[in-house]
């Protein structure tokens, strides 16, 4: 088996994939997205619950797809789950930054906590959607909660 | 051009395959299962295109220099050997579109003009029905949708059985005197099935319906003949028949097309433009709007002719003779589920699989790692997917160049996938 292999599915990829954080949609929520990837049909619906100051009281979710993207979603929910949404916008943009270089910027654990294992998905360029959809679904569920709050 | 060979020569016919040379890294062979997504192309194909491009390049059907006569031959000769490969009793049934998808949707198009004055089984209008298969391509399938929402039609459709097969136990019920379109595929992209098109032909015809069939994954794997088949329309794919991409063929009886509507219009379908009003060449011209796909015609004639030397049903044979192979050693294998007929004379060579549940995105990630490249997904059969459950499978295709032993790879590879994430969970 080739090294770029192991660097795809690693243990922690795989830790999360077998026993997602946070997985199964939960009351209550300000918002609820449902995003596809239409080619591989890999779905995420992930509710959002905001607190006062907008800090992320609850992230909850059902993934159907591969083992980057559930753990993916699994890794991000346990991110976010607790801190204030300010905190959360540059450990997003960080990720899709590093996602998307194509493993020429190397992920900041401070920053990524766990999610520096996603970032082997990097050099696989089919792969990279697949890491970055539920942080996706994170910030247009993010965009409703504050709509309906306004 | 190559020349017949007999018997089926796989070392010959893979040296035609330059891309199979190639290594995807310096230990790692190609080993290419995917070609129900797009076939790799002969050099016999490679070369007439080239030769086309650098000797013959112009305009077609307009000009009156020497290149443009050149290219109009090469583009009216390719006609005909497409014709003659499908089996169509004229060149000028022969519609020449930018893919199997436009070809269809030419068709949908056509038969939704809302033009009083095209006859009225060439019309489908509000209370009409179609029928179309759960087993479709999504090229086979949204046209008709749209077709019938444009039209307030109603869409109907034949399930898809326990098998594998079309469930045609309710048939009778399906095809009503209101039908007027029967669109099925002539073999499943993703189960490898050969649906009983003449038993669809005799129920449309019963009641005055036209038959579509989607051709594009039965022209490169068996012998076909429109004409025999009793199919009002057939639609034929380039690419997946080892000719170019963006050039697609549409068949079509020419009492039909003559009476027929365009679909889409502009330059070279015309007979007589005015500033408010045209008139429309006859067929097949007349579904040819704009500059067609030239040199891909040329190579898909090539294309043709490189699968005629080689003989359709020797190429059948050979990809029943892989089908079954990997049926056998894939089905032996604990926790593969084949999403598939069992072996049979209508089961063909695209081999879908579910792999214990496993995504078949990080199937395909392990088994490419082993240079073996299949497609993942849906495969452009969502609603197929869902019919049993699945999100997506695993799927291996097979082509002229597949040899025996690249079976045994994927084979002995779909075992090392599970070993490699049971050892990992």
């Amino acid at each position: 088996m080739s090294n770029p292999l192991s660097s795809l599915y690693t243990e922690i990829v795989m830790e999360h994939d077998k026993r997602p954080l946070h997985a199964g949609l939960r009351e209550p929520f300000d918002a609820e997205v449902h995003h596809v990837n239409p080619t591989c049909g890999d779905e995420i619906t992930l509710r959002l619950r905001l607190g006062a100051d907008e800090l992320v009281q609850d992230v909850s979710y059902e993934a159907v797809g591969c083992a980057m993207s559930r753990a993916s979603a699994s890794i991000m929910a346990d991110l976010l789950i607790g801190r204030p949404v300010h905190e959360i916008q540059p450990v997003s943009d960080h990720l899709e930054a590093a996602m998307r270089s194509r493993g020429r910027l190397a992920g900041d654990e401070e920053l990524l906590g766990d999610g520096v294992a996603l970032l082997g998905a990097a050099k696989f360029p089919a792969r990279v959607k697949c890491v970055l959809m539920p942080w996706k679904a994170y910030q247009a569920a993010l965009v409703e909660a504050r709509t309906l709050g306004a | 051009m190559s020349t017949p060979r007999s018997p089926f020569d796989l070392e010959a016919i893979r040296a035609d395959f330059p891309i199979l040379e190639r290594r995807l890294d310096p230990e790692t062979p190609l080993i290419y299962l995917d070609g129900g997504a797009t076939s790799q192309r002969p050099r016999q194909v490679i070369d007439a295109e080239v030769a086309f491009l650098t000797r013959d390049n112009a305009a077609v059907k307009r000009g009156a220099h020497r290149l443009a006569s050149a290219a109009t031959d090469a583009y009216e000769d390719a006609r005909e050997t497409i014709a003659a490969f499908l089996g169509a009793p004229s060149p000028d049934e022969v519609v020449i579109t930018r893919s199997t998808t436009e070809a269809l949707n030419l068709v949908a198009h056509s038969l939704g003009s809302g033009d009083e004055t095209v006859p009225d089984h060439l019309r489908v209008r509000a209370g009409d029905e179609i029928l179309v298969t759960e087993m479709e391509h999504h090229a086979n399938l949204v046209p008709w949708q749209e077709l019938a929402r444009r039209t307030g039609a109603t869409l109907r459709w034949i399930p898809v059985a326990e098998d594998f097969t079309l469930d045609l136990t309710d048939l009778d019920s399906l095809v009503t005197d209101r039908t007027r379109v029967i669109a099925l595929t002539h073999q499943s992209n993703v189960l490898g099935t050969v649906t009983p098109v003449e038993r669809l032909v005799e129920a449309a015809r019963s009641v005055g319906a036209l038959t579509v069939l989607d051709m594009a994954q039965s022209a490169p794997h068996m012998s076909v003949d429109v004409a025999a088949l009793g199919v009002d329309f057939a639609a034929v794919s380039g690419h997946k028949m080892y000719g170019p991409t963006g050039i697609g063929i549409l068949w079509g009886r020419y009492e039909h097309l003559a009476a027929m509507p365009p679909f889409l219009t502009g330059g070279s379908m015309i007979e007589t433009v005015h500033m408010d009003r045209s008139t429309y060449a006859e067929p097949p011209a007349r579904f040819e709007a704009g500059t067609p796909p030239i040199s891909q015609a040329v190579g898909l004639a090539a294309a043709c002719d490189y699968l005629t030397a080689l003989g359709m049903d020797a190429v059948a044979a050979h990809e029943q003779e892989l089908t079954r192979r990997a049926l056998r050693g894939l089905t032996a294998i604990d926790g593969v589920r084949v999403i598939g007929p069992a072996d049979g004379p209508e089961r063909r060579g695209a081999v879908s699989f579910d792999l214990a549940g496993r995504h078949p995105h990080d199937v395909g990630q392990v088994l490419d790692s082993l240079g073996i490249e299949v497609r993942v997904g849906h495969h452009c059969a969502w609603p197929l997917h869902r019919r049993f459950g699945l999100h997506g499978t695993t799927r291996a295709s097979f082509s002229v160049h597949t040899t025996p032993s690249e079976v045994d790879a994927l084979i002995a590879g779909v075992a090392r996938t599970i070993d490699f994430f049971g050892s990992l969970s």
